[in-house]
């Protein structure tokens, strides 16, 4: 009986769109798209000039302090522009705009090369901040400030996330099925900045070949024999989210409101682990990530080596999207977010890019029915919280009432409730809207106080 | 200005290729609508009116289609005095016709049917907001104030597979509104009657394949059981309710039977007989009227079984299906209150 956690739900999978395709190598963009801001935390400062030329991987924007990552160049080319272009949010965020050299070999940087085994845990975080990781499981939050938990609190777990519970996705698939040496090495490398004394790996048993080709990888490492080991997990979402991960592989539960540090545990995703085995000992920068598209929008779906900053439309083009396309959506359908333009760029946060036809995608305009008390979200919520109950708190506007008595803050917005419900109520939508209020008018208390 | 450049110069965009449409995640939706779950009860039931047409005849088939036309009439009148969309649609209506109808006795006044049909949907649901708000099932509301305001009517049993069922009426059946209804000659007694005030044991294999005499619908046994089985597969319906339903009653009825089989009847006995197998599977599993957290259904379903029981054996009335069922719905919000599962990552229940 594999691990896993209670409640849940099981959408289809449809990973069969991209799961046999192997990674390949995207061609380059006649421009890119660098965001500075495109991780949490301070946006990064440019430290080059229009009409510059730069190298693959030269650092182009360092870290604005601790908690903020440096970027690099996906190609060699020239700095065409560094102005505001639209980012998600239809905001105007600072960017870099690259024209990659058509005739350049492209050859990467050499960086200086470093032996991970003779750094120290602060040399590590260090590295890995210079290297401009971020969570590359979709939150884009910067690698180095979670592998430095605070003193008091010290990491013995790493869990890493090969769960990949979103339906259509299969990029951490491939890297599982593909990179097996990187992500030891990775976890390595992570295991020593945290001081860590295990690892497990939770991967879902849709996948039991990737857990088979990481064990194989693990049985001939004599060192990470030891202390890394994997576990099969039940395949349902959401299983690869924190709070679940940690339920199932070391059942412990992250408080409420607080770090997966306070039980012992990190969780990092399985994608950056293996960027970081590959890119550190190297002393290179993140300049491409694996991308899944997929969908019936698209005649090529497949996983993707992208350089970062290829504007949609020519991921879009290059992937063969047809006439059908209706929604363009950045990570998986059930918490992935819809673009609305075809000028936004991939970034370091976006795992797939999904090209829904108007058949696959949930329909546009259905019908809301008075909630019938099914019980039906209630048994989906993987935090047993009662959205039911949430959403009709929700629909009067007491959202005080939200936060204090139905732990609305706990909810990480898996979308489970709305994927259930017979009665076609935006659950997951009222509380997104319901925590925006509540954030916003705390501010607003803060900065009256403050006046 | 530096927008024109931008739109210009530097970048060439044909973002018009494509239309993309936006929406908020998830993306994907279940296919399973509120419409969708009550159009397939309404499946699930007609078989079992079907049996209730084979075994009482045109009497059934009238009353039946009585109670759902009232029903579904009701609703509609209602959305338009209301000045709403109308809902009769969603099939909702047509489920507590077609329940009401199946819980009359054969011989029963159909102007009585009609008036059931328009107080189900009137003060059982509507009185309270509708789909969704009301507090007990509609269907069980009509039928107990059937059951006060025509005692008698309501208690007198004709047998099932006359031979000219379906050439004519019971004459009750045709009685006056609020004329005296003439009682017919030949009565019957349904099992449990027959048990409880006669100590008459009736053989199981008739109750289960629906030999017996009895109201429209609850005399199929076993037919009830596969339609609910239907909805169970289709995750339509709640197999705990009925489950917890059957194991108090057979827990119950086994202990008992064991001490003293003359008086109290066997497990088998009890559960298909009278309204249990359609009151367990199609009343109690009711989503608007029954809990929402699993502990919970599952204490609902256990005290309805306890209170069948209770009812039958200990009580004045040889049937307590309907009195047990709607004490349950009205304690389902406290059962929902009292088993609110802890929160990932909090302490304890209900912790902040």
């Amino acid at each position: 009986m594999a691990n896993s956690f209670k409640h849940g739900i099981h959408p289809p999978e449809k990973k069969e769109i991209s799961a046999d395709k192997s990674i390949k190598r995207f061609p380059f963009a006649p421009y890119l798209v660098i965001h500075l801001a495109q991780h949490i935390g301070k946006p990064a400062k440019a430290i080059v000039k229009e009409g510059q030329e730069v190298q693959r991987g030269q650092k182009i924007a360092e870290a604005d302090g601790f908690v903020s990552v440096p970027m690099h160049s996906p190609a060699t080319g020239v700095i065409k522009k560094i102005a505001p272009m639209l980012d998600f949010d239809g905001k105007m965020s600072p960017s870099i705009i690259i024209e990659p050299h058509p005739g350049s070999d492209q050859n990467v940087l050499v960086g200086r090369e470093v032996e991970p085994d003779s750094l120290t845990p602060e040399e590590i975080v260090k590295a890995v901040q210079e290297m401009g990781m971020v969570g590359l499981g979709g939150a884009a939050f910067p690698s180095h400030v979670k592998f430095s938990p605070p003193k008091d609190k010290p990491v013995q777990t790493l869990i890493i996330n090969g769960a990949e519970c979103e339906p259509y996705l299969t990029s951490d698939y491939r890297v599982m099925l593909e990179q097996a040496k990187r992500i030891l090495r990775g976890i390595k490398i992570v295991m020593k900045a945290l001081g860590a004394k295990e690892t497990i790996i939770g991967i879902e048993d849709n996948k039991k070949d990737a857990a088979q080709v990481l064990k194989d990888a693990i049985s001939v490492d004599d060192s990470a024999v030891k202390y890394v080991k994997v576990e099969v997990l039940k395949t349902k979402y959401p299983q690869g989210a924190e709070k679940m991960l940690t339920k199932a592989l070391v059942n412990k539960e992250i408080p409420s409101g607080g770090l997966p540090a306070d039980i012992g545990v990190m969780v990092s995703n399985i994608a950056t682990v293996s960027e970081i085995g590959e890119l550190l000992p190297k002393g290179q920068g993140l300049i491409e990530r694996v991308v899944t598209i997929s969908g019936k929008g698209v005649d090529n779906p497949g996983n993707y080596l992208i350089p970062m900053g290829t504007p949609l439309e020519f991921v879009l083009k290059h992937a063969g999207v047809n006439e059908k396309a209706r929604h363009v959506i950045f990570g998986g359908p059930m918490m992935g977010k819809s673009a609305a333009y075809l000028e936004m760029p991939i970034t370091k946060g976006a795992s797939g890019i999904l090209v829904m036809t108007e058949e696959e995608h949930a329909p546009k305009k259905q019908k809301v029915y008075p909630c019938i008390r099914c019980g039906e979200c209630v048994n989906a919520c993987p935090l047993f919280l009662n959205p039911s109950r949430l959403g009709i708190l929700a629909r009067n506007d007491e959202f005080d009432k939200m936060a204090e008595d139905y732990n609305l803050n706990d909810c990480f917005e898996c979308g489970s409730c709305t994927y259930v419900c017979p009665s076609n109520i935006p659950l997951v939508q009222y509380f997104r809207v319901a925590k925006k209020v509540l954030r916003e008018g705390r501010q607003r208390k803060q900065q009256s106080i403050a006046g | 200005m530096q927008d024109e450049k931008n739109k210009k110069g530097i970048i060439k965009m044909d973002s018009k290729f494509l239309k993309i449409d936006i929406s908020s995640s998830p993306h994907v939706k279940r296919p399973v609508d509120v419409k969708k779950i009550m159009r397939n009860v309404v499946f699930a039931l007609l078989p079992v009116s079907a049996f209730a047409v084979y075994a009482f005849g045109i009497s059934a088939l009238t009353l039946i289609v009585t109670t759902t036309f009232f029903s579904v009439v009701t609703e509609y009148v209602i959305d338009l005095i209301e000045k709403k969309e109308s809902t009769v649609g969603d099939y909702s209506a047509v489920i507590t016709g077609l329940l009401l109808g199946l819980t009359l006795p054969p011989g029963f006044p159909i102007w009585m049917a009609a008036l059931g049909g328009i107080v189900s949907i009137a003060l059982g649901k509507y009185l309270f907001g509708g789909l969704g708000f009301n507090v007990y099932n509609p269907a069980l509301v009509g039928r107990g104030f059937l059951q006060a305001a025509f005692p008698v009517s309501i208690s007198t049993w004709h047998p099932s597979f006359q031979a000219d069922r379906f050439t004519s009426f019971f004459s009750s059946n045709l009685a006056f509104p609020f004329a005296k209804p003439t009682v017919d000659s030949v009565s019957g007694a349904t099992p449990l009657a027959a048990f409880k005030f006669e100590q008459k044991s009736t053989e199981v294999a008739n109750l289960i394949f629906g030999q017996t005499d009895g109201s429209l619908g609850e005399t199929g046994g076993l037919l009830i059981l596969l339609c609910g089985m239907y909805l169970a597969v289709r995750k339509m319906l709640d197999w705990r309710i009925p489950a917890g339903i059957f194991a108090a009653v057979i827990l119950l009825s086994v202990i008992f039977n064991l001490i003293n089989p003359e008086k109290y009847p066997s497990a088998m006995f009890m559960l298909f007989s009278g309204g249990l197998m359609i009151g367990a599977v199609f009343m109690a599993t009711d989503m608007v009227t029954s809990p929402v957290t699993s502990l919970g259904t599952w204490l609902y379903a256990i005290m309805i079984g306890i209170l069948i029981y209770v009812i039958r054996v200990w009580g004045g009335l040889p049937e307590g299906v309907m009195f047990a069922i709607l004490l349950g719905n009205s304690l389902a919000p406290i059962f929902n209150i009292l088993t609110k599962p802890r929160v990932y990552g909090t302490k304890k229940a209900g912790a902040k």
